[in-house]
């Protein structure tokens, strides 16, 4: 086609930078890990087992927790009710929790003392035990669920509500439109869906472990702790890292490619009524769904509040103090991230068939191991600066570089949108970079903007990632703080901290979220 | 003048071939069977797309390498021809100068166009607060501040009915009495208001000739679209 | 290159330290430096005798902080490392980056000798497994506890201290039958979780019946809570020791104080900070004794140590035991 290229400009050069330094820094990080190896071992039956067990249990994570959204997701988005909008926006909240927090308040309604198995006692029945591979899936599914409902209601908001008029004029029936218009758009969002959600997991570590039941439950990501920590054999670190990034990256390319199907061309922002489901069974089976998922999500972050809510007014100062640092980690790496976010997603609208690299190498930031990633930097940064005086830019950095991917998740659809439907006519006015940005990029965009925004703020608020390496005294963050109180037998403050990230953490995504959504 | 020196354009099946030339100012209607190339050809002159081969020129200068947003050129789409998130104000504004701050000169060269377009008071509303007319009044308002020359219109009023439309055709022609318009039309009747037409049909573009001429002794091609 | 303007851009996150002292700089593990941990206390005492600007630097555990300074070799800040047991001191010897302490070594208060001309030990405990007061049937040695139904939480000796220590304890009083006791205990193990605190907190909430600590772990709940309901069981073949020891970096800048603070870390005004802040036993008894509680701790009769290179030579067939019993 002789179709005019876009220039890049200087926004998506910028985004290319950035899409650039994202593998540049994993493999820089894993080969400065590499260099200052002192000779050590090769991967290990055991390493190999860990391997098996990581992506077996990532694998199940991904596909049940994409399973149970659909009919979530379907039931939200074919039903509108008082409190629908604060329910979805609640029901997020277990994708921002801190994993500890997660563990815990999972325990209170699923563990041995927890409600279900007091209920289950209480009628006479079996308990049942939370440790064990399924309890590492539940876990990954009371995690991961909220993400996988909100991609896939996304998807349906794509489905133009004159799609669904022109179906209901053709008389179709609910299993009609759920083929000729519900799988299209689940072939196009359940993969990139369950592949993020996937490469999550395979660096899951404590919640892994402390779920599954003893060493079957090995993750790479715990390999890696080992070789680090206690064999300091720096070499099968790197190694075992690099193995889960190239699967990690394969599974990326494929899934996103597969990822494009047909869309369903432009419609008026008309909300979707629809006609095919308002008989009483389904409505009955859409409520259950959504009553399901809010007691499975909300219950256990209740479990948080309860445990907590008594603690929060005694905490010391210093959680306090460091609630506040992880306010500024939060805004630096925010910051940060929906900057580079934004200029790549310009990026990947401008070189249509580049996009799908592009997300992929986002993606290798979720899959690389932050202690990798953290033992690296360490060992690049200390010949120059003192560790401890970089705890909170390379906090920061580190978490703008994890949470970019669901960032450019939720910006890459929403410029090529924005430049599909009015691209044409800023380029006939002449409308050039900030100008462009202002006039065109930003307005269309902000609710996803907003939305990414939200979530990168809430996951650096309770990322632990690699600070324990850069970390002093004085710096240390909410989730460190937590972690220390949790060391020191204090785990009436710990459940009071605990409460207090969570609260953080949500109030940051919905500020966000909120203004993203206000006049838009 | 514009001129389209053998342009030759080739999309998968398609081909689309040009030599014509334009002398302005006043309105060409371009009209065809759906499919023959019209919209290719606006696309062409704008600057979305780039001929295979051939030139095109503006009162003798080469502007085939030239970005959309250089050429001298404005354009009217069928849709999305508002920013939906700006006022009538600043969509207007936008016309003379591709700022997010425009000058108040500007602006009041914006209030003025929405005045002579008859929408004076609906400055500060967004285009979804607005008929299908006045959307389209707003985008003749940002035509008049503009300095281009060329104005392409592809299918522009075709959200409006017919005496709306022909109520919109007139207007154009009696604010911009400087330009060379070039509109695209599916309708005879608008077509019937231009200075001169040219036919398009099958990827081959027929030099524009008088209106009258045309349709008093249409080419055969025209002959079958119109029956 | 912008290298230094970055640089600086990012110093000025943190404050810089305030006089023109020298600096002390002790790498530590991240409760030691917590505002509840014996760390604050210390500062203050030693700053009060030292002229000197004593900075701790948190990194992780002890595993952690020997991987830190064996990552940073001989260009470390670091004058001082505290923190490390016995299970690891094999390896830090190895690295020779360690000086000797130089200091006469004063009458320890240890259940062992102790005689290191690196490390100095600055407090110990029994690991112990810990339950509430009211449990019926409670273990008194591993093969009571493998025979029976009681559910314990463990820790990864793969990534944790106290998972470590246990791996030894087995080896210690069983030796060549330790796969046979960890056969045993596999169908008691809950769970294993990658440190201290997650056992301990699954624990609490009630997700086993005992969890692997330390025998002064119910001094905690005593003195800090008041709450008597937590006990240590007493194991008959005796307890496994932790000793928390320090050591001097050969490449410290200042090697005059260093020594100065392994002579202070055995004094009164360190050593009383121990008890009630780390909960542990002071290496040398303060004078004012132990505080209010300690005596109700268990006494175990029997003090179980490898030395640090029979340690580190039965750790990875104690590994490789510990994870074929647990795998199946």
């Amino acid at each position: 086609m002789a179709d005019r290229a876009q220039p890049l400009g200087l926004a998506g050069w910028t985004g290319i930078a950035a899409t650039v330094a994202i593998p540049a820094l994993i493999a820089l990080t894993a080969t400065a890990v590499v260099l200052s190896a002192e000779g050590g071992r090769g991967l290990s039956a055991a390493d190999w087992a860990a391997i098996r067990f990581t992506l077996w249990q990532a694998l199940l994570s991904a596909m049940i927790s994409v399973g149970l959204a659909i009919p979530v997701a379907r039931a939200l988005a074919r039903r509108q009710f008082l409190g629908r909008e604060a329910l979805i926006t609640l029901l997020g909240a277990p994708f921002l929790l801190p994993v500890i927090v997660a563990v815990f308040g999972l325990l209170a309604i699923f563990g041995r003392s927890g409600l279900l198995n007091n209920g289950l006692v209480a009628i006479g029945a079996q308990p049942i035990s939370i440790f064990g591979l399924h309890g590492v899936v539940l876990a990954h599914v009371f995690l991961n669920l909220p993400l996988a409902t909100r991609l896939l209601l996304q998807g349906w908001q794509t489905i133009p509500a004159e799609r669904f008029r022109l179906a209901a004029s053709l008389d179709m029936r609910a299993g009609a439109m759920f083929r000729h218009l519900e799988v299209p758009m689940l072939v196009r969002a359940a993969p990139p869906a369950a592949l993020i959600i996937f490469a999550i997991c395979t660096t899951s570590f404590a919640v892994a472990l402390t779920l599954g039941g003893g060493p079957r439950a090995t993750t790479v990501e715990l390999a890696i702790f080992q070789a680090l920590r206690f064999d300091f054999d720096l070499t099968r670190a790197a190694m075992l890292s690099v193995v889960q990034l190239a699967i990690t990256g394969s599974l990326a390319l494929i899934a996103l490619k597969l990822a494009r199907a047909p869309d369903f061309g432009k419609g008026f922002d008309r909300p979707a009524k629809r006609w095919d489901v308002d008989d009483a069974p389904r409505r009955i089976l859409d409520g259950m769904f959504i009553a399901a998922a809010a007691l499975f999500l909300i219950a256990p972050m209740a479990a948080v509040f309860v445990r907590g809510a008594t603690n929060l007014a005694g905490l010391p100062d210093v959680v306090w103090t460091s609630a506040g640092r992880s306010l500024l980690v939060a805004a630096l790496s925010t910051t940060l991230v929906v900057s580079a976010g934004l200029f790549t997603s310009i990026a990947a609208a401008r070189l249509r068939s580049g996009a799908v690299w592009i997300e992929s190498a986002g993606l290798l930031a979720i899959a690389a191991s932050p202690l990798v990633v953290g033992t690296g930097l360490f060992i690049i940064v200390f010949p120059f600066v003192e560790p401890a005086r970089l705890a909170l830019p390379v906090t920061a950095l580190v978490n703008a570089v994890v949470t970019l991917p669901f960032v450019l998740r939720a910006l890459i659809p929403a410029v090529r949108d924005a430049e599909a439907s009015f691209g044409p006519l800023a380029d006939s006015l002449d409308l050039k970079s900030l100008a462009r940005l202002r006039l065109l990029i930003l307005p269309r965009i902000r609710r996803p903007l907003g939305f990414s925004a939200g979530l990168a703020a809430a996951l650096s608020m309770g990322d632990l990632g690699v600070i324990a390496l850069f970390a002093d005294p004085a710096t240390a963050t909410l989730p460190l703080q937590l972690y220390r109180l949790m060391g020191a037998y204090r785990m009436d403050d710990a459940a009071g901290a605990s409460l207090l990230l969570l609260s953080l953490s949500f109030a940051l995504f919905w500020a966000c979220d909120w203004g993203g959504r206000r006049g838009a | 003048m514009l001129e389209l020196k053998d342009v030759k354009l080739v999309l998968g099946d398609f081909r689309l071939s040009a030599n014509l030339a334009i002398d302005g100012p006043g309105v060409t209607a371009v009209i065809g069977p759906s499919g023959g190339g019209k919209s290719t050809l606006l696309s062409l002159i704008a600057g979305f797309q780039l001929p295979d081969e051939g030139r095109i020129f503006w009162d003798g200068s080469d502007i085939t390498d030239l970005t959309p947003g250089a050429r001298p050129v404005a354009m009217l789409f069928q849709d999305n021809n508002l920013f939906p998130h700006l006022d009538s104000l600043s969509n207007v504004a936008l016309g003379e100068v591709p700022v997010a701050r425009p000058s108040q000169d500007t602006k009041e060269r914006a209030r003025d166009a929405l005045r002579k377009v008859g929408l004076s008071g609906l400055e500060t509303r967004k285009p979804g607060a607005l008929s299908g007319g006045q959307q389209s009044r707003v985008a003749l308002a940002r035509l008049l501040l503009t300095k281009r020359p060329v104005i392409l219109m592809d299918e522009p009023f075709s959200a409006l009915g017919p005496s709306q439309r022909r109520d919109m055709l007139a207007l154009v022609k009696e604010l911009l009495p400087k330009a060379t318009i070039l509109m695209v039309t599916h309708d005879p009747d608008d077509a019937r208001e231009s200075m001169q037409t040219a036919v398009v049909s099958d990827g081959y573009v027929s030099p524009p000739r008088d209106t009258v001429a045309v349709f008093a002794d249409p080419p055969p091609i025209l002959d079958a679209y119109l029956r | 290159m912008r290298y230094p303007i970055l640089a600086a851009g990012l110093l000025a996150v943190t404050p810089a330290s305030a006089q023109d002292l020298p600096v002390l700089t002790v790498y530590t593990y991240d409760s030691f430096v917590a505002d509840w941990g014996p760390g604050p206390a210390i500062e203050t005492a030693f700053e009060a005798t030292c002229e000197c600007d004593l900075q701790f630097i948190a990194a992780g555990d002890g595993a952690a902080l020997l991987g830190r300074v064996r990552l940073e070799g001989a260009r470390s800040d670091a004058d001082i490392v505290l923190g490390l047991d016995t299970n690891l001191l094999a390896a830090a010897n190895d690295t020779g980056l360690f000086a000797p302490h130089g200091l006469e070594t004063p009458a320890l208060d240890l259940p062992v000798d102790w005689s290191d001309a690196t490390f100095l030990p600055y407090d110990w405990g029994y690991f112990a497994f810990v339950h509430n007061a009211g449990m019926e049937n409670i273990p008194t040695d591993f093969r009571g506890l493998g025979a029976s139904d009681t559910t314990i939480v463990i820790q990864d000796p793969r990534s944790s201290t106290p998972g470590l220590g246990l791996l030894m304890w087995v080896k210690a009083a069983y030796g060549d039958e330790a796969p046979g006791i960890w056969e045993a205990l596999a169908d008691n193990v809950v769970t294993v979780t990658p440190g201290w605190s997650e056992a301990y907190g699954l624990f609490l909430e009630g997700e086993a019946d005992m969890v692997l600590s330390y025998t002064t772990s119910p001094a905690y709940h005593l003195i800090a809570e008041e709450d008597t309901g937590k006990t240590a069981a007493a194991f008959a073949e005796g307890h496994y020791l932790q000793v928390e020891v320090a050591g001097k970096l050969a490449s410290s800048d200042q090697p005059e104080l260093a020594t100065a603070f392994l002579d202070f870390m055995l004094t009164d005004a360190f050593q009383s900070v121990i008890p009630t802040t780390n909960w542990m036993y002071p290496a040398v008894m303060p004078e004012g004794g132990l505080p209010e509680g300690f005596e109700t701790l268990i006494q175990p009769d029997q003090a179980l140590l490898l030395s640090p290179v029979a340690a580190a030579e039965a750790r990875d067939e104690a590994l490789d035991e510990w994870l074929t019993a647990l795998s199946r």
